[in-house]
């Protein structure tokens, strides 16, 4: 349904743009039909960055998105709105998605008005009525509201009913559930699961494993931009072959082990310019001379690619 | 007994009247013990911390006792708490990661900070330089401006001023919950590491991720709508829980390894109630899949096991027939 090719994304900084910051650098992996991937990563590891390419919110500096055998890169008015009914985006902060002055249903009525002016009241209400009840909310509790009248996990999933409105194939959630309360987060969670099986295929950004783990079949491990380790849920968090991705799994806090000790910490903050080695070189416990050559993602066994000298 | 909290009741006045933030919080604290404070956002955690250190409008207290080391804490006293702010009792606060002056080089502003407290940096300096050692920063992190540094890095530096002057009791608000897995396990590590070389006795971690506590934390208090709900060991709360909110709020926790297509988590239904004029009784109530008549009176935080208390009246009730 979506590949993603080779995708970088360079930004201009110091004193008159004269040093480039590679957020995300030659990205590579694909989705395809009614699979759920998470997009993993620390802070700063580009992951909202390939979000925000998918949905052309910033410009693609290389490489090429592929949605269902159309290069997305240079749509433009009519095929980008196009687009826009196949792909949808939900974000971090469900409470500033809104604004406070409105009520919470205006999200609606721009839909209707940029995408179905033809469509009848009636009919289209039906249309709100049927996609709130699919996100698991009883309209006649949650229209005529203002956002404050609402909790965050609502909110939430108002913004997933509001891009079930329209055609959606492919949704990107980034960290949709991050600020939500655990009792409240895990609905959310399970909405998303439950979308899955009606086609709908979801990029899922998170920087929390548990939760990648719980809904998804795919994983991407980014670091500093560049992908650490990718392949099958399973595959991945049972042997680990990439040192960043193994010291992730001895860190997460689990309810069921405690840590051993000791954490790896970073020693430095990334460096400018294109990225020559392996970016996972000064943390490293196993780096090597060759490791100043950037690996790419290699696959090691069926569904699990990992991009370290040593591993290949 | 370091930390002893009786009836601690702190309300933010508002226009519309007073929202019962925290009420008739009774707890006490061990020497050396780290103990967890863990709820939803708005469950008054944060209210609890703060109002152990500083009273800021709109906070209101109404009443209670708040004793450290035998010495009663004049905690509605902005003023008398100076004494006891920063040497007895710090905080880590949240977004610490950006309590750091950008204008000064760190080590300046740690003088600066030494000396507000009528400490001389020189004596201190290589007290200073060992603690850096213990959270794995460098020296020449005092010759850096803040924006140098990366946010695990300001994080540990922050634990650094917060604990200079060896406090009784540390509160580290949400400290972890901007961080990566890598940062966030080194950061609670090194505050068990605080602790276990005397830079500060007790601690309250403030977090809404319970998976942290469980690595750390000696005890875990669970507080629900203000009120507090549970307080236990690490291992009774995880494992043998007895309030309804603490049940259902661990069951529906992902761990690594639990997978939808296996088995299905639940969330709790419904939302917490607002706290302005709440309902009398046991807030839980409406959400609580065993309240009965009796929840309409407020329960009272009682010790049920040595350790161990717990606000439900059905607990009692099950307890007394045993």
């Amino acid at each position: 349904m979506l590949e993603i090719d080779g995708i970088s994304k360079v930004y201009k900084v110091g004193t008159f743009g004269g040093k480039e910051l590679y957020a995300v650098s030659s990205v590579s992996f694909d989705i395809k039909d009614g699979e759920v991937v998470s997009l993993i990563g620390e802070s700063g590891s580009g992951k909202t960055t390939i979000g925000k390419m998918i949905l052309r919110l910033i410009s693609i500096s290389a490489g090429k998105i592929v949605f269902n055998g159309i290069d997305i890169s240079n749509l433009k008015g009519g095929a980008m709105k196009e687009y826009y009914r196949r792909v949808q985006g939900v974000f971090q902060d469900p409470f500033s998605s809104y604004n406070p002055i409105f009520k919470a249903d205006r999200v609606f009525r721009f839909i209707r008005e940029e995408f179905f002016p033809e469509i009848t009241m009636p009919e289209w209400n039906d249309k709100i009525d049927r996609s709130l009840r699919a996100v698991g909310l009883n309209p006649d509790q949650m229209l005529d509201k203002f956002p404050h009248q609402l909790s965050g996990g609502q909110l939430q999933r108002f913004l997933v009913a509001r891009a079930l409105l329209l055609d959606v194939q492919f949704l990107v959630a980034d960290e949709i559930i991050s600020m939500l309360d655990a009792s409240t987060r895990i609905d959310v969670l399970n909405l998303l699961a439950d979308l899955k099986t009606r086609g709908l295929s979801i990029l899922f950004i998170t920087h929390d494993l548990s939760l990648a783990n719980y809904i998804s079949e795919k994983a991407v491990i980014l670091y500093r931009g560049c992908v650490a380790e990718m392949g099958a849920v399973e595959k991945i968090f049972d042997y680990p072959v990439h040192p960043y991705t193994q010291m992730l799994m001895v860190s997460v806090p689990r309810l069921d082990r405690k840590w051993d000790k000791g954490a790896n910490v970073e020693k430095a903050t990334p460096t400018l310019g294109p990225i020559s080695g392996c970016v996972y070189y000064d943390r490293c416990p196993l780096a090597f001379d060759k490791c100043k050559e950037r690996p790419m993602p290699v696959e090691v066994e069926k569904d699990h690619s990992v991009a370290c000298w040593k591993a290949s | 007994m370091t930390l002893q909290v009786e009836n601690l009741t702190v309300y933010y006045q508002t226009l519309r009247g007073d929202v019962r933030a925290l009420e008739n919080a009774t707890f006490n604290l061990a020497d050396g013990e780290i103990m967890g404070l863990a709820g939803e956002s708005g469950c008054g955690k944060t209210t609890l911390g703060h109002s152990l250190i500083i009273l800021r409008p709109p906070m209101r207290f109404v009443g209670g006792q708040v004793t450290l080391d035998n010495e009663k804490l004049p905690v509605w006293d902005m003023e008398g708490m100076n004494s006891f702010r920063f040497k007895k009792i710090s905080i880590i606060p949240q977004y610490a990661m950006n309590a750091m002056n950008p204008t000064r080089k760190i080590g300046k502003m740690t003088e600066e900070l030494l000396r507000s407290r009528k400490v001389e940096i020189k004596a201190y300096m290589p007290e200073l330089k060992r603690r850096l050692g213990l959270v794995k920063l460098p020296h020449e992190t005092l010759n850096m401006y803040p924006i140098e540094l990366s946010g695990g890095m300001k994080q540990r530096m922050v634990m650094v001023l917060s604990t200079l002057l060896n406090p009784t009791l540390l509160i580290a608000d949400e400290i972890t919950s901007a961080l990566d897995v890598a940062s966030q396990k080194a950061v609670v590590e090194m505050l068990v590491e605080f602790r276990n070389q005397g830079c500060c006795n007790s601690t309250i971690v403030i977090t809404h991720d319970i998976s942290i506590l469980y690595q750390i934390a000696d005890s875990i208090l669970i507080m629900y709508a203000g009120q507090l709900a549970e307080k236990a060991s690490t291992e009774v709360i995880m494992r043998a829980p007895r309030h309804p909110y603490t049940k259902l709020l661990i069951s529906s926790l992902p761990t690594v390894g639990v997978k939808y297509s296996e088995r299905h988590l639940k969330g709790i239904p419904g939302s917490p109630p607002l706290l302005l004029n709440p309902t009398i009784g046991c807030r839980f109530r409406e959400r609580c899949p065993i309240a009965y008549e009796k929840c309409t009176e407020e329960p009272p935080f009682v010790e049920i096991e040595k350790g161990h208390f717990v606000a439900c009246w059905k607990e009692f009730k099950t307890n007394a027939r045993d």
